[in-house]
């Protein structure tokens, strides 16, 4: 974790690790570890993880965000991330892309949320240049006004990490486990998920999208790959990520409990 | 200063709205304050601890303060937990050592508070120190105001 790096002298380092198919649950913790750990930058692209998954933010609740009826019955994982932001059902059609940085990584760039979140706006808008309309509109990617990348961060004393999850295809069927949430963008207007999300492969290929944004990495930053099966010596076996799996008990629990506060509010009404 | 100032105005025009924080935040005579912008008010031997006008308005509307558990060992300049807004998590530090003996459960519900009322209703935990002389370590409110003028002003 000490290599050291070239400050001053041209661009900042970014350590770049491309992943394809990696688990969310190792990638997560993967990402939680070189944010607390690291000093240097990464960007880290998974080209699609196994199967579907939930992925809650940390104030996420299942019983607010997840039809935990059905999460339950078909075993969907759940997992509470690290970073904020809301909750996302992913797998091998999702594109994630990951920055996590040194507050002096971007010159000028406060390192707080909102300033975090314009600057990414500005890293995609080069990224998708003449490709549909986009914009970074109450936090999300957008083509137009339909979602296609959901953001979420984290910010320590010196560091920070803004991941986004990239809808390249999505299962209509998967969308049935998510909720409306109560803590939803205006924009959205009440619209349910497949009005209000579309998908990025009807806008260019998967390939190009990858390879456009690791060509605007290259223009701010000095970009050194790393082969995944590099990683490992470079990482403290010891980190205890907060990143877990939610427990099929926990999630029990959780039906459970909205099962009697649903009996109790039928009982008040009747 | 001139990449800066580009960025700034670039940003501000691609979002066609203004992204700054309002230049001024209010500080308290008599709190202490970290570099990582938390306040604590001594009293004796327990202390309040909350984050300042300048790190709510910083970070934007909080939607979720993650509180320490009651009775948790907590370290000045260790991180003790985290507030959302934005969709991020950022990490809040203790500005004293000590143990946790009561967290503000009104967070809960409103976290808001924090926003609203950052050195009042938006206090986030008390702590018992043991060692008093370490708040000497910690900022007086004319330090900590020109602290963070100096702090806006590198961006």
């Amino acid at each position: 974790m000490s290599a050291p790096q070239s400050r001053n002298i041209g661009p900042p380092l970014m350590n770049l690790v491309r992943f394809k198919g990696f688990p969310i649950l190792q990638q997560l913790h993967l990402e939680e570890q070189l944010l607390r750990t690291s000093s240097e930058n990464w960007c880290i692209v998974n080209d699609g993880t196994d199967d579907p998954t939930i992925v809650m933010g940390i104030s996420g609740g299942a019983a607010e965000l997840l039809d935990i009826k059905s999460v339950l019955r078909d075993g969907i994982p759940v997992i509470r991330r690290f970073t904020g932001g809301g909750t996302v059902i992913v797998d091998s059609g999702t594109v994630f892309v990951t920055l996590i940085c040194n507050k002096e990584a971007v010159t000028g760039l406060q390192p707080y949320p909102r300033p975090i979140m314009f600057w990414s706006g500005l890293f995609y808008a080069k990224v998708f240049h003449g490709i549909g309309d986009f914009h970074l509109r109450e936090n999300d990617y957008v083509f137009g006004t339909r979602k296609f990348g959901g953001n979420a961060q984290s910010i320590t004393k010196n560091r920070w990490i803004h991941h986004t999850s990239f809808l390249w295809d999505y299962d209509v069927r998967n969308m049935a486990y998510l909720k409306h949430p109560k803590r939803a963008p205006e924009y959205r207007l009440a619209r349910d998920h497949l009005e209000f999300v579309c998908r990025m492969k009807e806008y260019m290929p998967r390939a190009v999208f990858i390879d456009k944004t690791v060509e605007v990495l290259e223009t701010d930053f000095s970009v050194r790959s790393i082969e995944p099966n590099g990683l490992a010596s470079l990482l403290n076996t010891e980190f205890c990520p907060s990143t877990r799996l939610l427990t099929r008990q926990e999630l029990e629990a959780v039906a459970f409990a909205s099962q009697v506060e649903s009996s109790l509010s039928l009982e008040t009404t009747s | 200063m001139a990449s800066r100032l580009l960025w700034a105005s670039r940003a501000a025009s691609y979002l066609r709205i203004s992204v700054f924080n309002r230049g001024f935040a209010s500080v308290v005579k008599d709190l202490k304050y970290a570099d990582s912008h938390e306040w604590v008010k001594v009293e004796g031997t327990s202390a309040t601890v909350g984050i300042t006008d300048h790190a709510q308005d910083h970070l934007g509307d909080v939607v979720y303060v993650e509180l320490p558990e009651v009775g948790a060992s907590v370290s000045q300049g260790d991180s003790f937990g985290a507030v959302e807004s934005v969709k991020a998590s950022s990490d809040i530090y203790s500005p004293v050592s000590g143990k946790v003996v009561e967290v503000n459960e009104e967070l809960n519900t409103s976290p808001g508070l924090v926003n609203a009322s950052p050195y009042e209703n938006g206090w986030i935990m008390k702590v018992e120190i043991g060692n008093t002389s370490e708040v000497n370590n910690l900022m007086d409110s004319d330090k900590y105001s020109k602290f963070c003028e100096e702090e806006d002003a590198k961006h």
